[in-house]
């Protein structure tokens, strides 16, 4: 005899529900300015790749100065700075490239 | 198709073993080597790194143009990471084709493409120093 329980009160989001969570990969020369190959950048929804790029720009701002020399993926394929981002990308900064 | 990253020596032979179809009248292979100087400055060897899975993916849509545009059944790439010694090859291309026209200029496509779009790149490493090579007119657009 299963007695019918009352759902919980459902619980408060631990993050407001307008925040997304994009993880950034940095490549040759831009991994060595950042001093790391990855981090994970927590945005307003809604925010651009321009955006991110200013955000990340106030730990590292000679990052502002590469932008106009850098491309972008978003989940591998290329993008420009006013695209934007979901939760759960993948954001690529890309420095001029030099394979062959 | 063959596409593909490799962290040892490029087996070239393989490469053009898999193009060499009956139906190919002509072959034409493309090596990039690594050179001993950058204009002049004694190189002692190459470092290259790749965004690995977007560089594949680059890298196969490439060829894949290049199937459709000169109707080829026969296309190998591959492309070195890591550590380079002078004179190791960084990257093979692989035409087979009915005739040497189509072979040469899809493997011209291929390389020349690859160069502006995937991304992958190459460290120089000098007597007293190394720098990333970023050519100024090597900007991917999105798109």
């Amino acid at each position: 005899m299963m007695a019918k329980t009352k759902p919980p009160p459902s619980a408060p989001p631990l993050v407001a529900p307008a925040a997304i969570s994009v993880r950034v990969l940095f490549f040759a020369s831009v991994a060595d300015l950042m001093g790391e190959r990855r981090r994970n950048l927590r945005l307003t929804a809604g925010a651009t790749v321009a955006d991110a790029l200013r955000d990340m720009a106030i730990d590292v701002p000679e990052l502002a100065a590469r932008a106009p020399h850098v491309s972008f993926a978003v989940n591998e394929s290329f993008v420009s700075a006013d695209a934007p981002l979901s939760n759960g990308d993948e954001l690529a900064v890309i420095p001029p490239v030099s394979g062959g | 198709m063959i596409v593909e990253l490799t962290s040892d020596p490029i087996d070239v032979p393989r490469l053009i073993d898999h193009v060499n179809k009956p139906s190919n009248g002509g072959i034409c292979t493309f090596l990039g080597v690594v050179r001993d100087n950058a204009e002049g400055r004694p190189v002692v060897k190459l470092g290259y790194e790749a965004y690995e899975s977007m560089a594949v993916a680059q890298m196969r849509a490439i060829v894949e143009e290049a199937i459709q545009r000169w109707d080829l059944d026969a296309v190998a790439l591959s492309h070195r990471t890591g550590e380079l010694q002078i004179g190791e090859a960084s990257v093979a291309i692989a035409v087979g084709a009915p005739h040497r026209a189509e072979a040469f200029e899809a493997c011209r496509y291929i390389i020349d493409t690859l160069k502006t779009r995937v991304p992958i790149w190459k460290k120089e490493f000098f007597q007293d120093g190394a720098v990333w090579v970023e050519p100024v007119s090597s900007q991917p657009s999105a798109g």
